[in-house]
């Protein structure tokens, strides 16, 4: 098992006849994705690497049965084309688009509340169950099948903490990236709950950054004992000054909130394992797991 | 982008919030004939600066002739201006604006923020107008009042009375607070507007509402829906390494140290400053060439950090994903070449078809020094800053 795709799942791309939509759909499509069409407003009937290209998406829901959407559209057309997913009833829609106006996201936002669609993004590099399907921009190589989940708010920091992982023997069940703007669809917390339900996940790394609360919120949620597995946390931007947007839409600290110190400081309290040093994600995971190990096993024994 | 308090101003007046009768300056003879033109006995000149605690640094002075605002502003004009929020170099002041002074009355605090949480736009009101609304937090917490809107549904006049009245504003005043709050929340939603602050919000001897300053600050997303605000970014405001950077299309902050980064992905380059910190130096800059930079992007980047005086060494830090790592190599090899790099330049590659881009680096003979680990880098990046001191 894994969370929200496994190779079953049936993925349409909008925005496939771009440039990126294409090249991703190739990608897709090699790491074994069951990408099943596109949907380009103009260009239905035509076709791009071998997929079927549809107007809109009900009529390529509806011709190929996809459950999930990936979003390539350029930003103007990006919080349109999520609306038209989620009324297609797309289950699950990952948005990679960056860029998009906070305003259209607020709009999107609530059209989303009570919908039976999930929205993971924007501004993300999507969601990968590895060894089964890829819907994202992540290079696929440097995942491997396990049980670690991992969830994270940013691109390349991520695939830096995965191929650590790996290197460190240690496979993830899925990784998530959430992404980086103040408005996004699918939070930590969220992703907390789907991976303490999920049996395959032994184990969670979370990787956040400055601006918001999302972290403090999934240190609330853990606290509450909602979420009992272990779980890791790096935190980037302790460094970083107060008022300016580090790349990231999302990652400002104003008025004195969202600093890494203070997230660092609430996720520990939650007995999260907090790794300051971001070059030893992979071998500060598998210490603290073999020590949780030890732990569970001496708790066997004293029970038994 | 932000504003500054006359753009955000006209914005004001153009759609109908009454504003202080003002001019801009940016000579003392302008700010003279400003004064005779405003025609009122007291005359207030402020500081243009895109950074706030202004009052406090000396930025505003009042004049009572036209010799007094035509001394005054030639104290102002060319200074830098230091203030709580400037950092210790200061902006440079080149435009006053030169207004009618306000008998006020009372100060009120009004704002239109998203909430990024509640997923929102929330107004925030006080009644203790003119102080940092942080520092009104703090201090006085009963005093501020939160409304939330519904996004698409928009700020309802309910919603701005029960504003009015939590700040005490009662009778024939409510009514002109509500008319000020609906058409600032006109500006909020047309203008793509992050906040749109007027503060403070005087209510005058005469029973009306001026908004004496405003601050506002567009969404960065949305400037291509707003061409006529973009075209009032003046790249004097910007660092010209920030502004350089803002065009080659590379998320730059300069930062305070002297070891220049170059790192793709915004995640990936704070991490980088952290380590640089954690290993006893100072990075000059964030730099995030993008998670999809090509060779381009890389060489434009290197380009920002080698014209930056202050850069001792340079660290790149790279995850090759869709970006391989011999395409980059080839990026920098060409950009050093170019360029002429003379501070030591580490480098730290990993991902896709690293192996290659490395050996691209190493054959090219170009004086750098390779990583293994970000840890490495960063401890690397700062003894070389050492040894060569």
């Amino acid at each position: 098992m894994s969370i929200l795709i496994d190779k079953t799942t049936k993925v349409i791309v909008q925005g496939l006849t771009g440039r990126e939509g294409s090249f991703h759909a190739e990608q897709m499509l090699s790491y074994g994705t069951r990408v099943v069409g596109g949907v380009t407003p103009g260009k239905g009937g035509k076709e791009v690497q071998g997929l079927p290209v549809f107007d809109s998406v009900v009529e390529a829901a509806k011709e190929t049965g996809a459950g999930a959407s990936v979003i390539f559209v350029p930003a103007v057309h990006a919080s349109d084309a999520i609306l038209e997913a989620a009324d297609a009833g797309i289950g699950l829609i990952v948005c990679i688009t960056e860029g998009i106006p906070v305003h259209d996201m607020l709009v999107v936002a609530r059209a989303l509340e009570g919908s039976q669609s999930r929205l993971i993004g924007p501004n993300c590099p999507g969601v990968i169950t590895p060894g089964e399907a890829k819907i994202g921009i992540m290079p696929g190589y440097i995942h491997a099948k396990g049980n670690i989940g991992v969830i994270s708010r940013s691109g390349t920091l991520t695939y830096e903490a995965v191929f650590q992982l790996t290197a460190a023997g240690l496979g993830q069940s899925t990784c998530i990236g959430i992404g980086g703007d103040p408005l996004i669809g699918t939070d930590f917390t969220d992703c907390l709950g789907m991976f303490e339900d999920d049996p395959e996940t032994t184990a969670v790394l979370m990787i956040g950054e400055i601006g918001g609360a999302a972290e403090e919120r999934a240190a609330e949620f853990i606290k509450s004992g909602a979420f009992n597995k272990p779980a890791f946390a790096h935190i980037a931007g302790l460094t970083a000054p107060e008022g300016r947007r580090m790349g990231h839409a999302g990652a400002i600290i104003s008025g004195g909130t969202g600093t890494a110190g203070k997230k660092v400081e609430t996720l520990a309290d939650a007995g999260v394992k907090i790794i300051t040093d971001p070059s030893a994600i992979g071998e500060t995971v598998s210490a603290g797991l073999s020590v949780e190990r030890k732990r569970v096993t001496a708790r066997r024994k004293a029970a038994n | 982008m932000r504003l500054h308090e006359y753009q955000a101003k006209e914005i004001l007046r153009k759609t109908g919030i009454p504003v202080p009768n003002g001019f801009l300056a940016s000579t003392p003879g302008e700010a003279g004939a400003a004064y005779e033109n405003i025609g009122s006995h007291i005359a207030v000149l402020k500081s243009q600066v895109l950074a706030g605690g202004r009052g406090k640094a000396g930025g505003i002075k009042t004049a009572h002739s036209a010799e007094e605002a035509q001394f005054a502003a030639s104290q102002m004009l060319g200074r830098r201006l230091v203030t709580s929020q400037s950092g210790p170099e200061g902006v440079h002041v080149r435009r006053l604006l030169v207004e009618e002074g306000v008998a006020v009355e009372n100060e009120y605090y009004v704002a239109i923020t998203i909430d990024r949480e509640k997923k929102k736009p929330v107004v925030i009101a006080s009644s203790s107008g003119g102080m940092e609304i942080e520092e009104t937090a703090r201090r006085f917490p009963e005093k501020i009042v939160r409304e939330y809107i519904e996004p698409v549904f928009g700020l309802q006049p309910y919603q701005a009375r029960k504003i009015a009245y939590g700040l005490g504003i009662r009778g024939n005043l409510a009514q002109l607070f509500v008319d000020v709050l609906l058409k600032l929340h006109i500006i909020f939603l047309v203008s793509d507007l992050e906040i749109a602050e007027i503060n403070p919000l005087a209510k005058t001897e005469e029973d009306r509402f001026v908004a004496l300053d405003s601050k506002m600050k567009i969404d960065d997303s949305a400037l291509f829906r707003h061409e006529d605000i973009g075209k009032l970014a003046d790249p004097l405001d910007m660092d010209p390494h920030e502004y350089e950077a803002r065009k080659a299309g590379v998320n730059y902050i300069k930062l305070k140290g002297n070891i220049g980064c170059m790192v793709n992905g915004a995640g990936l380059a704070m991490a980088t400053m952290d380590l640089i910190k954690s290993a006893g130096g100072e990075p000059a800059n964030f730099l995030d060439a993008g998670g999809g930079a090509d060779a381009e992007h890389i060489k434009k980047a290197l380009e920002v950090l080698a014209s930056d005086q202050r850069v001792e060494a340079i660290l790149v830090n790279i995850f090759g994903g869709i970006l391989r790592c011999d395409v980059l190599a080839e990026g920098i090899v060409r950009a050093a070449r170019e360029l002429n790099i003379t501070v030591p330049v580490v480098v730290r590659l990993e991902g896709t078809n690293k192996a290659q881009g490395e050996k691209i680096l190493r054959d090219s003979r170009l004086p750098l020094h390779f990583a293994a680990t970000m840890r490495e880098a960063g401890e690397m990046a700062v003894r070389s800053i050492r040894s060569n001191a």
